[in-house]
């Protein structure tokens, strides 16, 4: 037999390098075909989210070369002035964000908990579409909400709060707390009222995310945990809440990637300011999709460009953020479940 | 029982085995009965085997003895399960103390995977808000771990996560951890089904010498390991659509080596099941 083939390593199988052999699938048409529509479709997700950032980097390179890193240190907003900048614009921004999750953050960890750990079977169901149905509630309601009936409310709130713990700058408020007829005006239209707005938009994701974690959280050791003689928050406090701590923080992230984002809610309650302040309760402040939505349509076109560069920080930032909760929640135990 | 003085050093001694007797346990889950009236008596520091062939209700009637049968959402039963002669079912008695008095052993090792060794011992006592000054948690530990076989193979490394654990290592922390809490009662559920060789004969050593302590009822495939490590023995069967029920109990000796009722002869000699 081998005296038809070369001295080469056919002869001696010893000689062969010993190496992982490539397998071809052979995958049937259906599954070819299949496959090849899957992939396209998720592709082009991805091409859309890249051309949105091209379109958005690309409109922006004026802007850039025209203001260069000042855009990011002015305050003002006057393109009469040829003023623009977004220093003060972020700042309302975030401060709506974190206003929105300081109130989301725990109502939305309350929520879950009780559906996937107190809830009887019977509501449960019924509890988890309600939530979803909040999730359905245009924007634009949430704000004529937050602005007919919270604002009169939330006013009163925020001064309690100036009143008692003004001494923290974060509660400060530019007015005399304690003046016998205290200035309403100075507590409405504030981040903090938008805040409340956002929480209700952002409640529903947050809390189905956390949901989902916790509903996860394995059988065994809560059975582990029950069977030690464990009072039921023990073993939501020993096995659950750490078992879900990635969704927490996911969810909790995602949460703040929408809050960042959300305009007309916001824009309806605010009244535009331009000052670099972290105070949310006192009246006036600007987000960047509200300053787009409010600038947008009497715009120049070196205006527009200066729009859409605030509009591309916000992509960048929302897309880290939300790049970030994706990592963590597909790290943790709960998101890389192999068991 | 024995006439022999006790000789642990202080500290070391043991609240001795409970005894339980169920009366009269069915059991349902929905509309289906799955258990009908068994009554067993196990009495303080044996080991009670539960054996028979899949689904005849062993685990249930197990899991009704530490109320964890309840926790299936359409679960229900009868009876009563009398621990030293108090109903644990009775109104009043407060389900976690149940729970601490009956501990329980998985068929899959369940440790707390993120928690450190020494944290999945005393997890009990944390979750049961039972307090312990250092010094005696360390000796604690070391006890629970020794009593479950397995303080040699881990004293060094009492801090790694209890997910870094073999299978077998992990189901003997699981032990430690439901020994560390003193129950009177440990209820195992085929403890050694998911174990190699080793580890199941470790875990065997383990009953044999804890079970002056605390009373065991173990649920087993295993006829052998029933013959090994039991004095009692109880054969469950559940015939064609029938509810689970009890067909033989007694003396482990007696029920391998002198059945009374066919049945329980075919099965312990492996003719079916």
């Amino acid at each position: 037999m081998t005296v038809l083939l070369e001295p080469d390593q056919h002869a001696d199988p010893s000689v062969v390098e010993d190496r992982p052999r490539g397998i071809d699938p052979a995958l049937p048409k259906v599954d070819r075909v299949f496959h090849g529509v899957a992939r396209s479709i998720g592709a082009l997700v991805l091409v859309i989210m890249g051309a949105i950032g091209v379109f958005l980097g690309y409109q922006s390179i004026p802007t850039f070369q025209r203001y260069g890193f000042g855009f990011f240190t002015e305050s003002q907003w006057q393109p009469e002035k040829d003023l623009l900048g977004i220093s003060s614009v972020l700042i309302g921004t975030f401060t709506v964000a974190i206003v929105a999750l300081a109130i989301a953050f725990p109502l939305a960890l309350a929520t879950a908990l009780y559906i996937s750990e107190y809830a009887p079977a019977k509501i449960k169901s019924g509890l988890v579409s309600l939530i979803d149905l909040m999730a359905a509630i245009p924007s634009i309601v949430w704000g004529l909400w937050g602005f007919f009936l919270i604002q009169p409310k939330a006013i009163h709130i925020a001064h309690w709060l100036h009143t008692h713990l003004g001494w923290v700058s974060f509660f400060h408020v530019d007015t005399d707390p304690n003046a016998s007829q205290w200035a309403q005006s100075r507590y409405a239209a504030s981040a903090f009222i938008a805040g409340i707005a956002v929480a209700m938009m952002v409640l529903p994701m947050a809390a189905a995310v956390m949901r989902q974690v916790f509903s996860q959280a394995p059988p065994g050791e809560r059975e582990a945990a029950l069977a030690l003689g464990s009072t039921k928050w023990g073993m939501v406090r020993t096995v659950v809440i750490p078992f879900g701590r990635g969704g927490i923080i996911g969810g909790t992230m995602l949460s703040m990637g929408r809050a960042l984002g959300e305009t007309i809610a916001v824009v309806l309650i605010i009244s535009p300011s331009f000052s670099i302040k972290f105070a949310p309760l006192e009246v006036g402040t600007e987000t960047v999709s509200a300053l787009i939505a409010g600038r947008f349509g009497e715009a120049t076109s070196a205006q527009l460009s200066a729009l859409l560069t605030a509009g591309f920080v916000l992509f960048i930032i929302t897309l880290i953020i939300n790049t970030l909760a994706a990592l963590i929640v597909a790290r943790s135990r709960s998101g890389a479940l192999t068991d | 029982m024995t006439a022999l003085v006790d000789t642990a050093p202080l500290g070391e001694t043991h609240a001795p085995g409970g005894t339980l007797e169920a009366k009269a346990i069915s059991a349902w889950f929905g509309s289906n009965k799955v258990l009908e009236k068994v009554s067993l008596t196990m009495p303080a520091n044996t080991v009670t085997a539960l054996i028979g062939p899949s689904g005849c209700g062993k685990s249930t009637f197990l899991r009704i003895l530490n109320r964890m049968h309840e926790l299936i959402p359409s679960a229900q039963l009868n009876g009563e399960v009398l621990l030293d002669g108090d109903d644990i079912y009775a109104s009043g008695h407060r389900i976690t103390e149940t729970r601490k008095r009956v501990g329980m052993v998985f068929q899959k090792p369940n440790p707390f995977p993120a928690m450190s060794l020494a944290d999945n011992v005393t997890a009990g006592l944390k979750l049961t808000g039972t307090r312990v000054s250092r010094g005696d948690r360390e000796a604690l530990i070391e006890r629970s771990l020794t009593r479950a076989g397995l303080w040699k193979e881990v004293k060094d490394r009492l801090k790694e996560p209890g997910a870094a654990l073999s299978g077998g290592q992990q189901q003997r922390l699981c032990i430690a951890r439901s020994l560390a809490v003193e129950p009177e009662v440990l209820l195992m559920d085929e403890p050694c089904s998911a174990l190699d060789p080793t580890s199941t004969r470790r875990v065997e050593e383990t009953i044999y010498e804890i079970k002056d302590q605390v009373t065991i009822v173990i649920v087993t495939h295993n006829m052998q390991q029933a013959a090994r490590v039991s004095q009692q023995c109880a054969f469950f069967l559940a015939e064609m659509g029938t509810p689970g029920g009890i067909v033989e109990a007694g003396a482990t000796e007696q029920i391998f080596g002198d059945p009374r009722d066919p049945r329980t002869e075919d099965y312990v000699n492996g003719r079916f099941g």
